[in-house]
């Protein structure tokens, strides 16, 4: 069916430019804290080797940062493009965070980053200082509204459906800002850009230190990244499980299916470490479990019940049903808007509208449903559950391999024997790809574990789209991947280049400028 | 709490507001990129062009994305109308304005002359695509754009990519690319080192002009050429955002709302007589008040498209009835008041600091301080 390759090659897109432009987010989000430290210490001592590695560890933030920016206007412009219909049904509600993200935030780090590039022998040092933190600031509260909308995405509180204009309207916008769900993704999302920061700067670090170059730099440098990506990790595991634990209020289901959970458990529930999810046959094979594990992450308790997978296909099979009611009203509405009696019946089940919507899927004329068609949609609601399981346990191990990592860093650090271990050294600069792994599979168990939903229990993700037709988006895709691996190419060959030329690049530059800051205010 | 009616009247002209801050701010980059290869001759002096908008296009960008934000969460059914109707246009705008950060960026990263011409070409057609395609969009949404709503609010646009290209579109496109071509001269006669100050100043001179006959032309077909819309009837102005609640017809030209309101005659009055003033400005180089005059041209124009059409925002000439207008197609009363909290709170200090960052970055860029910065300038 035609609008079903829209459907794929949209969300095709969608994932892919998501997922390339958070390969820059995080590093903008750790880099930025850290730039603001070792800004910070340098005006707190006047040892000129801190402004070094600010200026130094900024041309890597400058060169990530562009494609940060660059990558995040599309975001912006393909709800419109390729989410139309999604723009308009919940652009009431969703629209309003990414308007202040951009009144709050964009502006903020956009400004101040040409003065912290252009601004060196233009304003006095803590002048400068305050501008870098506000670059840092900016990214961060930037972070911060985009995940009030994705919370909300998960987790839509704070609205409800109004029939006159046909989408979601906001009722409550302290409650879409104080969302549980936005709040835990927002700390989980930004440690997880501290440790891709940390573990950035430790490994480059560590090249510097094997090869015996920079020494003095890259010594500091990372002990400053072990202590913050000490921190940063275990911050990332603790509210990681906080993400969890509101899902599990939230989104059972996406809890199942990373559980591969099929059958309801007696509570408390097992984690299952290992095993080979069977989406067939609704079963895990060769299942290596933990007793009681899943039970004391999501509900904090012994004896709360975890849903299982079948049990919240029965639930959504009841909303469905009810979910035909509001949408027969809805149509009775739409033959004459005056009809109170359907206006009634409709406010009364219009929580469920979006799981009827949910049989579009199976067939146009929804009200006509068999049983069969009723509990195929049921069963619709059930996610991917092998790559969700795999993601997340992955993405886990990921986070408890980092807090080793730093705590190591950090010991050796600390007892100043950083120069002395090659291996670790060799190990810190190898795992440098891995916190992109890690945020990379973070995002994929978020949004893949949302499906079928783009709303959840409010949109479907097939209803979402555009009415465009599948060869014009093909062709952005197409172009999307040419033009995005063009760029990835250029941009990890400036980056390397960079590391290799090294600080050498911001040094000349530092002992002209140290003369001219005798003088301040004398160039202009 | 303010009526719905006015929430809707006030974020119409935050809008326009946000659309003439981007023009003016992200404007002069476009222009600037747009002469860079002509205003420009040598290496270093490419370097000065470039390190004027260096340190500000950043910022200047955001005021696109506020704008898009701004658009989906006051207007959402315009975001997704236009957004997805111009899916190709958009795409190409995108892919514009993603190459021209890392243009900047990278260019000057490598000393190689091709590397560096290269790059100096995708600035110039980053620069160029976004103004025409601007301008374009506008084009068509005068003439209004053939999409059609269902019962349920779905849209389905059956237009084509080349559609956007008619006579008419294009002449605006060439409005838009002059107007910015101005701004951004004006802007390196101001900011730029001699020599190229005084030749992006004869481009300026040369592009006002041009941008006052191309206006004029404009306006002329407007007049003669292009049959306007018109609600049928009473419309409800505090009623519910759903565009097929009015009628519409085509009648008449959108010169008639020139009749109905003569005051409006000042937004294309504006617009002129502020590109001449830039001419003359320019000539007695008073720079900084060319830069304002352009910049109030630019205004003049945006105020112009906006008025000639009100109160549509997206006329449909595919289905009338399913015109996008300031009555119907804004955001509910809550979501219009807690944007307008917002945008009152930040606003005025988004704009009081970009004023301090200008302030600091005041004053010519010149060749000997790109030649005595070289890590630090672009």
């Amino acid at each position: 069916m035609n609008t079903m390759d829209v459907v794929q090659l949209s969300r095709l897109q969608f994932g892919l430019t998501a997922m390339y432009h958070f390969l820059f987010v995080p590093l903008t989000l750790g880099l930025s804290i850290l730039l603001g430290v070792m800004e910070s210490v340098y005006v707190m001592t006047g040892r000129e080797i801190w402004r070094q590695m600010t200026k130094f560890w900024g041309l890597l933030f400058g060169i990530n940062f562009a494609m940060g920016v660059a990558t995040g206007i599309t975001m912006e412009f393909q709800f419109g493009m390729n989410w139309a219909y999604y723009s308009h049904y919940v652009g009431d509600v969703f629209g309003a965070p990414l308007a202040i993200e951009g009144l709050m935030a964009f502006f903020l780090e956009a400004t101040f980053i040409g003065l912290f590039f252009f601004g060196w022998d233009k304003l006095s040092k803590v002048g400068h200082l305050a501008v870098t933190w506000l670059v840092a600031l900016g990214s961060n509260l930037s972070a911060l509204w985009i995940l009030i909308a994705n919370g909300w995405m998960q987790h839509p509180v704070g609205a409800r459906f109004n029939p006159d204009t046909m989408r979601m309207e906001v009722t409550d916008f302290s409650a879409v800002i104080l969302n549980p769900v936005a709040q835990a993704k927002f700390v989980h999302t930004v440690s997880a850009g501290y440790v891709t920061g940390s573990v950035f700067v430790l490994a480059i670090s560590a090249y510097y230190l094997l090869r015996g170059r920079h020494v003095e730099l890259a010594k500091r440098s990372m002990t400053v990244a072990a202590s913050f990506g000490l921190a940063a990790a275990l911050s990332v595991v603790v509210l990681g499980d906080e993400s969890g634990y509101t899902a599990g209020e939230n989104q059972k289901m996406k809890i199942a299916a990373i559980e591969s959970m099929w059958n309801t458990e007696k509570a408390p529930a097992s984690f299952t470490i290992f095993g080979l999810p069977n989406q067939a046959t609704h079963r895990t094979d060769d299942d290596i479990e933990v007793p009681w594990m899943l039970g004391l992450i999501v509900t904090r308790s012994i004896n709360t019940t975890v849903p299982g997978i079948d049990e919240l296909v029965a639930r959504a099979e009841t909303r469905i049903r009810a979910g035909l009611v509001a949408y027969d009203a809805l149509e009775k509405l739409h033959a004459n808007r005056a009809d109170a009696g359907a206006r009634v019946a409709l406010t009364a089940h219009a929580d469920d509208l979006g799981y009827a919507l949910l049989l579009k899927r199976f067939r146009p004329d929804i009200l006509n449903a068999t049983n069969a068609d009723v509990l195929a949609a049921a069963w619709s609601t059930v996610p991917a559950v092998s790559p969700l399981f795999w993601s997340f346990r992955i993405m886990v191990g990921l986070g408890l391999f980092f807090i080793v990592l730093f705590a190591v860093a950090f010991y050796l650090a600390s007892s100043r024997q950083l120069t002395s271990s090659p291996t670790f050294l060799r190990v810190a600069l190898l795992v440098l790809p891995l916190p992109w792994v890690a945020s990379e599979l973070g995002w994929f168990v978020a949004e893949v574990g949302r499906q079928p939903w783009v709303i959840e229990g409010v949109l479907p993700t097939f209803l979402a789209v555009s009415s465009l037709s599948a060869g014009n988006v093909l062709i952005t895709l197409v172009g999307f991947i040419l033009f995005y691996s063009t760029l990835l190419v250029v941009e990890i060959y400036l980056m390397v280049k960079t590391i290799r030329l090294g600080p050498a690049l911001v040094g000349p530059d530092v002992s002209a400028k140290s003369i001219a800051m005798a003088a301040p205010a004398a160039a202009e | 709490m303010l009526t719905y009616e006015t929430l809707r009247l006030i974020w119409w002209t935050l809008l326009g507001t946000l659309l003439i801050g981007f023009a003016v701010t992200d404007g002069f980059d476009l222009g600037v990129a747009t002469l860079l290869p002509f205003v420009a001759r040598t290496d270093p002096e490419r370097r000065v062009v470039i390190n004027t908008v260096g340190p500000v296009w950043e910022g200047n960008q955001v005021w696109f994305i506020l704008g898009g934000g701004a658009i989906f969460a006051a207007w959402p059914p315009l975001y997704a109308v236009a957004f997805s109707g111009f899916y190709l246009a958009m795409f190409l705008v995108l892919c514009a304005l993603i190459l021209r950060p890392v243009a900047f960026k990278f260019r000057s990263k490598i000393a190689n002359p091709t590397w560096r011409s290269t790059w100096d070409w995708v600035l110039f057609i980053a620069g160029l695509i976004p103004a025409l395609v601007f301008g374009v969009a506008f084009g068509n949404v005068i003439q209004g754009v053939p999409f059609r709503f269902d019962d349920t609010l779905r849209m389905t646009y059956e237009g084509t990519l080349f559609g956007l290209l008619n006579p008419f579109a294009l002449l605006c496109g060439l409005v838009s690319v002059s107007m910015l071509v101005t701004h951004g001269g004006a802007y390196l006669a101001l900011k730029a080192d001699e020599p190229i100050a005084s030749r992006a100043a004869s481009y300026a001179r040369f592009s006002a002009l041009i941008t006052l006959v191309l206006f004029a032309a404009a306006g002329i077909w407007v007049s003669v050429g292009i049959r306007a819309y018109s609600i049928v009837g009473h419309i409800v102005q505090d009623g519910p955002s759903n565009p097929l609640l009015k009628e519409v017809a085509r009648n008449g030209t959108w010169l008639d709302h020139y009749f109905a309101q003569p005051w409006i005659v000042a937004a294309p009055l504006l617009a002129s007589m502020a590109a001449l003033a830039t001419i003359v400005l320019l000539s007695a180089r008073r720079n900084t008040l060319a830069l304002i005059a352009s910049a109030l041209s630019v205004a003049g124009v945006i105020v112009t498209a906006g008025l000639s059409i009100f109160p549509f925002l997206l006329p449909s000439s595919l289905d009338p009835k399913s015109s996008l207008t300031v009555w119907d197609a804004s955001s509910s009363q809550s979501t219009l008041t807690i944007m307008l909290v917002a945008t009152i709170i930040f606003l005025p200090v988004v704009v009081a600091y970009t004023a301090w960052v200008y302030r600091v970055l005041r004053g010519r860029v010149t060749l000997a301080y790109v030649a005595d910065n070289p890590s630090s300038t672009y």
